[in-house]
């Protein structure tokens, strides 16, 4: 750490601090969430829909999603350098997570954007 | 590291059945856990965001869905991983300040994690079913 030499590559603190910053996020949605969960009379169609369609429920409820899905990319990432060694699958698992997450983000817009 | 210190006899072996882990060791595993089982299971928590929010006809849907047994065990499994991943995560993220960074304070609050989420658990799952 002392005498490293700069040569431009992040060392995966960019990384670092964006699962940190998704961390909070989330947690300060859950919060949110939680408390208009149960300020809800019931749990019927009606007042879950009308949950997400409001004002800022929507957008927050957006950036929840995408916030976790960059976290979960770091985290998985770390977990598939830990424990798969041969490069070839490594990368192969790397596509799959990408693939899987950015498809989970349009279906995330879709069900928010169709209410 | 003093001589002393590198010199003191430690067992050692990578026999993972034989490690015992210390407790903030098990938040810390449990976190990792935890993590990769909600990563694994998004797809059911998204299919059950879309069906609750479509039509009533699709609400109706979901309900019986989360109205299976084995679905509300499933359930019940991934709200205590999220209970224990946003607990030790926040303690994590402490850590990271250097927060409650002491031997003492850090057993303390890998208890109150253990406890805090596990306590949510039950109150929101016997709230829930
Ligand atoms: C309130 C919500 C959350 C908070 C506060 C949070 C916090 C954190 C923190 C601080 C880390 C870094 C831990 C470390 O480097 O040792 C982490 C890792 C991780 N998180 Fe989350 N997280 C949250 C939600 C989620 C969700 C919903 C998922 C599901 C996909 C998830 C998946 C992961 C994974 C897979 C890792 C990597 C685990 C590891 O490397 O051991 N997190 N989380």
């Amino acid at each position: 750490m002392v005498n490293r030499i700069v040569v431009g590559a992040h060392y995966g603190l960019r990384d670092w601090i964006a699962q940190r910053v998704t961390a909070v996020v989330m947690a300060l949605y859950t919060v949110v969430f939680a408390l208009r969960a149960l300020s809800m009379p019931e749990m019927n169609f009606e007042n879950w829909h009308a949950m997400f369609s409001s004002g800022y429920m929507r957008i927050a409820t957006f950036l929840f999603f995408a916030c976790l899905f960059y976290h979960a990319w770091v985290g998985i990432r770390d977990l598939w350098m830990d424990y798969v060694k041969p490069v070839g699958v490594r990368l192969f698992l790397h596509v799959v997570t990408i693939l899987l997450l950015v498809g989970y983000l349009f279906w995330t817009a879709q069900i928010l954007w169709r209410l | 590291m003093s001589e002393a210190a590198v010199k003191k006899a430690r067992p050692k072996h990578l026999d993972l059945a034989k490690i015992r882990l210390p407790l903030p060791g098990y938040v810390s595993i449990l976190h990792r856990i935890s993590g990769v089982g909600l990563f694994l299971m998004l797809w059911l928590l998204l299919v059950l965001f879309d069906r609750s929010l479509g039509s009533p006809e699709s609400f109706a849907h979901y309900k019986e869905i989360v109205g299976n047994p084995l679905v509300k065990l499933i359930l019940l499994g991934l709200l205590w991983a999220y209970m224990h991943h946003f607990c030790a995560g926040i303690r994590f993220l402490l850590l990271d300040l250097h927060k409650g960074i002491d031997l003492p304070t850090a057993r303390k609050t890998s208890v109150a994690v253990l406890a805090v989420s596990l306590t949510l658990t039950v109150v929101i799952g016997a709230k829930l079913w």
